[in-house]
């Protein structure tokens, strides 16, 4: 149901790296699971809202104020690769 | 076939940077510039376990723009998520709108060429901005200042048929934001950016061409000429046989022409779903009404306003409107003035020559509107000529002092006493005894010499109308 | 004092009496973390400032300081964000990662006088229900080493149990707090969603997760879970609704309660020892006042196809983040440069992700793909929706619901993890709670032949955690453990 050419096409789209058999296995894998979960497709949902929050919940907003960060060195100080203040990263175009 | 048997289909997406104090779901700044990635919050650095919370500012900044948009306002949108990998996007999904936006179907009427033009607006949405990638062949840096900016979307249906439109269209979007003072329309900063999608078809067909986007287009000239360039690059290729790619171009003004990103486009498939984190934006209507009792009157209606409560011409109103703060200004003068012909020719005539000498707005004029209101009244009531209001509009544009202090101090009030102009003209005759002979004895040309004289003798100030009046009664003798 | 005894309760009550000290309740903590986490393998990080926090909360009380929970050392799972200390998610791709802020809760039980033990052991991202597919190595069960702790918050239930920390925090987006309190024979309360703030945790499935205490019995669950909940002005999916002091308000007078048995939770799926276990629970109850009344949720075979759809598809896009760019793991590409930006992304994720991770990455990109979207993720959202809607009209005719947490105690490790459908099929009892958005309470009932615990679970509406803690605390009372961890002995 689901192929390995789905899941390498999925893998990419998520910017997953997969060897051929981890895509064999998932093939497998995800086509037993979907096809249990194919159950779903059987509930009558004819004019139903999909929920997204389970809770009713009042919804709030935030005043437009500027609590500030202390510095870039604390933004920067998880950055695997950094120029300065800014994070570095492979060349984009080309 | 001929360039007059193609027509273009032109839509316009515009983005505009809502001019909030802090970003639209984190609290650090949204203000332009700053040091490299000072402007970020956890939120905006995508940090785990962070959570955006929406800013109040920016959802009135856009129900206030969709209602001058004539849009429709939904009672409750939603946000969702567009998901997507790149450097400059830090949770790898930018928080946007999609089926559910805040505002839709509206329309913006513009004139052209002295024609009322309409194009519909299909949606406007709420979503963040990206942050900057600076790239250089080795590498590529990210600053993430920018990251979290509320912006709202703008997207027009693709119903405007030239390039001109197009811009004009673009620039009366520009006015209505500024007029709300929800965007201060920067092009160049990028605070405002317009996206052209351009097809071409041919005419008397319903079916739209090959779409191409124009984006990196920083001027409304540019807008124009890009567009103008895009039409006949399509057409020359539909002529030709040439197939037309569905791309994103850029434009490059030094060449006026635009050119293909190259980058190859990986299939886009966004995934877009609402967003868990968000609740729906629900909005009522005492929220919306409160809103638009708070709406500025609008360019054109205030224009058209102008004509009938001012008796001024329609060219006039239009150029006075474009930007609120000049229709402001004029309309004080004007109202102070109690002169609203005087007042716009002076707004649209020294005080525009003098602001765009300068290259600066009227928000930072100089001369005042109460003051040039004063000037006016001054004019009207004969204290100062015409001619010496011209000095002293120079001289309030320099010093920024009101004009009864400048007439004061530099002496220049106009001299209406009759008695005074009569001694004036008497010293130009006993100077002048032999043109005064002529003049008698028939040389009546000489008529102007003596106005000149007298004028000249009195330092300018002598008022020309009385000079003249008394210069008949005697020369006559 | 023993601490395999010891309430938090109690520890509360000895360093208001003055009969010990933070720093000497905090050392004997760290010492029995010394002695068994080697074996047991409860935490990934040890907070090594655990004894100047202690040093200052005896400083505070000497002062007068009256916070609920001053100098009590807490564990907490590896999904919080702790600032200064390492926090992982039990994954590669965060295993250096240091946050500069703490989770909204993590600063609300530090306010109340907290000190943190130590970051627990986990599923990596919390997505797992054995701890077996941490990053950190596998946890292990304290009744004994051969069995898993249960996940995801298997480190959490595993230190209490082992007298490794009096109270944890977990986190619960399936499950992941109920089913390791079964296992391990402690009690975790998932509270209801919106209740507690989840700014700073890690995310997996947002509209899924909550935050809850796992604690040694009902009244220190309940004493934890006041000081974390609340709206917060940093997550606007909480609740405004009042914290009430639950603790204080734990009646075990169940006269007049109606106590829903939902049919489809006491199918042939669930193992004998189990279900005797559960009855064992509900005769307590009935004892107490409770009446029992037959319910049935028709949905129920469908709440694993949900919640794995709408959890796989809400953390496919949660865990997009972690991209190598500004934090985390980043595959080394000194030796072969990446061509492209998707090499260095799928290189980078491809390396850090684990197995169970990618895997349900894989499944939740597909659910929300274009062509797919309609089928899996919103059908999902619809059937949530109608799942609710059963739950609200079962509600109508109980207070509370009791049912097993899972149909069988824990198992053996290795067992399940090679094949995922079997996996995920046992959350069946759990995941509703989730997709409903209700709280859900797992207190030990009994054990099975081979010794280890097994928990029941008590279902409220929204907001009513209060009816939880009363008849947890029946329960408690009624079958409370007599056996102690026999691995660690």
């Amino acid at each position: 149901m689901i192929s390995e050419d789905d899941v390498a096409r999925v893998a990419l789209l998520a910017r997953l790296s997969i060897t051929p058999e981890e895509t064999k296995q998932l093939a497998s894998q995800l086509s037993s699971v979907l096809g249990h979960f194919e159950h779903v497709s059987k509930v009558n949902t004819e004019g139903v809202e999909p929920m997204v929050t389970p809770t009713d919940v009042e919804a709030f907003w935030r005043e437009d104020v500027v609590k500030g960060w202390k510095s870039a060195d604390e933004a920067m100080a998880n950055a695997p690769e950094a120029v300065g203040n800014l994070f570095k990263v492979p060349p984009v175009v080309g | 076939m001929a360039y007059s048997d193609w027509e273009p289909v032109i839509g316009l997406e515009i983005h505009a940077q809502l001019l909030t104090d802090s970003k639209v779901f984190s609290p650090d700044s949204a203000h332009f510039g700053g040091n490299d990635n000072e402007h970020t919050h956890p939120i905006s650095l995508g940090m785990p376990g962070t959570l955006p919370v929406l800013n109040k500012k920016a959802v009135e900044y856009s129900v206030k723009t969709g209602l001058a948009l004539n849009c429709k306002i939904r009672r409750k949108s939603v946000f969702a998520r567009k998901n997507y990998f790149y450097p400059d996007l830090p949770k790898g999904y930018q928080i946007s709108q999609y089926d559910e936006p805040i505002c839709e179907h509206g329309h913006v009427d513009y004139l052209l060429d002295g024609e009322m033009k309409r194009v519909g607006i299909t949606r406007a949405h709420m979503e963040e901005d990206a942050g900057k990638s600076q790239h250089s062949g080795e590498f590529t840096l990210i600053n993430l200042n920018r990251a979290g900016v509320p912006l709202l979307e703008i997207v027009s249906e693709p119903d405007i048929k030239s390039a001109a439109e197009a811009a004009e269209y673009a620039r009366t979007v520009r006015t209505i934001l500024r007029y709300l003072n929800v965007c201060d329309g920067n092009l160049e900063e990028g605070s405002m950016r317009c996206d052209c999608n351009v097809s071409v078809r041919k005419k008397g067909t319903t079916k739209f061409g090959t779409k191409v986007e124009l984006k990196n287009i920083n001027s409304f000239r540019f807008v124009e000429k890009a567009i103008e360039y895009e039409i006949q690059r399509q057409i020359d290729c539909m002529e030709t046989g040439e197939p037309i790619v569905q791309e994103t171009r850029l434009y490059d003004p030094t060449k006026n022409r635009t050119f293909s990103m190259r980058a190859k486009e990986q299939a886009h498939d966004y995934r877009y779903f609402p967003d868990p984190d968000l609740l729906p934006m629900v909005i009522d209507d005492a929220y919306l009404e409160n809103l638009k009792a708070q709406l500025p009157e609008l360019p054109i209606a205030r224009a058209q306003r102008f004509q009938t409560e001012y008796q001024i011409p329609a060219y006039d109103s239009f150029v006075l409107t474009t930007e609120k703060a000049m229709a402001d200004f004029f309309e004080e003068t004007a109202k102070a003035s109690k002169n609203a012909k005087a007042a716009s020719n002076w707004v649209m005539g020294e005080l525009l020559r003098e602001l765009n000498e300068a290259k600066t707005d009227i928000e930072k004029s100089p001369v005042s509107a109460q003051n040039l209101a004063e000037m006016i009244l001054m004019i009207d009531s004969k204290e100062i000529s015409g001619k010496m209001a011209k000095d002293v509009f120079s001289e309030m544009y320099k010093t920024s002092k009101g004009p009864k202090e400048i007439v004061k101090s530099k002496g220049m009030s106009q001299i209406t006493d009759a008695s005074l102009i009569e001694k004036l003209i008497d010293e130009v005759f006993a100077a002048n005894a032999q043109a005064l002979a002529d003049y008698r004895g028939g040389k009546v040309k000489l008529f102007g010499f003596f106005v000149g004289a007298v004028m000249k003798h009195s330092k300018g100030q002598a008022n020309p109308e009385m000079v003249n009046q008394l210069l008949i009664t005697k020369l006559k003798g | 004092m023993d601490l395999l005894k010891t309430s938090l309760k109690e520890i509360r009550d000895g360093i208001r009496a003055k009969k010990f000290s933070s720093v000497e309740v905090t050392q004997s903590y760290l010492n029995q973390i010394e002695k068994w986490n080697g074996k047991i393998n409860a935490y990934i990080t040890v907070n090594t400032n655990a004894m100047q926090a202690a040093k200052r909360a005896d400083e505070a009380i000497a002062q007068g300081d009256q916070a609920p929970l001053a100098g009590i050392p807490i564990a907490i799972k590896d999904m919080f964000c702790t600032k200064g200390l390492r926090t992982t998610a039990g994954s590669k791709i965060l295993e250096n990662f240091i946050p500069p802020y703490s989770a909204t809760v993590v600063e609300r039980l530090e306010k109340a006088g907290m000190v943190c033990l130590g970051k627990t052991n986990q599923d990596e991202f919390a997505m797992g229900s054995s701890s077996e597919t941490s990053a950190f190595g596998i946890g292990r069960n304290p009744w004994n080493l051969d069995y898993v702790p249960g996940g995801s918050s298997g480190g959490s239930a595993a230190a209490v149990a082992a007298g490794m920390a009096p109270a944890s925090l977990g986190t619960d987006t399936g499950g992941s707090i109920r089913q390791p309190a079964s296992f391990c024979g402690i009690v975790g309360i998932k509270p209801t969603y919106g209740r507690v703030s989840r700014y700073g945790i890690v995310a997996f499935a947002s509209s899924l997760d909550q935050a809850g205490p796992m604690t040694k019995t009902v009244a220190d669950a309940a004493l934890v879970l006041e000081a974390m909940s609340g709206r917060d002005e940093r997550d606007s999916t909480t609740s405004a609704q009042t914290v009430p002091t639950w603790e204080k308000n734990i009646s075990r007078n169940l006269k007049g309660l109606k106590v829903g048995l939902p049919k489809e939770y006491f199918s042939d799926r669930l193992q004998p020892e189990t279900r005797a276990a559960v009855d064992r629970a509900i005769d307590v109850v009935k004892k107490a006042g409770g009446e029992t009344v037959e319910i049935s949720l028709p949905l129920t075979e469908m709440a694993v196809p949900i919640y794995y759809l709408v959890c796989t598809s809400e953390a496919s896009s949660n865990l997009a983040r972690y991209d190598g760019v500004r934090f985390g793991y980043r595959a080394d590409f000194s030796k072969k440069p990446a061509e492209d930006l998707a090499e260095f992304y799928c290189r980078t994720r491809g390396e850090g992700f684990g197995k169970e991770v990618k895997r349900r990455i894989i499944l939740g990109t597909y659910a929300l793909s274009s062509g797919y979207y309609d089928a899996y993720y919103k059908k999902a959202c619809q059937v949530r929706r109608v799942l609710r809607q059963q739950f609200l009209d079962a509600f109508q005719k109980c207070d509370v619901m009791m049912s097993p947490v899972t149909t069988s105690p824990a198992f053996k490790l290795h067992e399940r993890i090679s094949d995922p459908l079997e996996m995920y099929l046992n959350d069946i009892y759990t995941t509703s709670a989730n997709l409903v958005g209700i709280p859900g309470i797992s207190v030990p009932a009994g054990f099975s032949s081979n010794k280890l615990p097994i928990g029941v679970q008590i279902l409220a509406t929204h907001f009513n955690e209060q009816a939880l803690f009363n008849v947890g605390s029946v329960i408690e009372e009624g079958l409370a453990l007599k056996e102690l961890p026999h691995g660690i002995q």
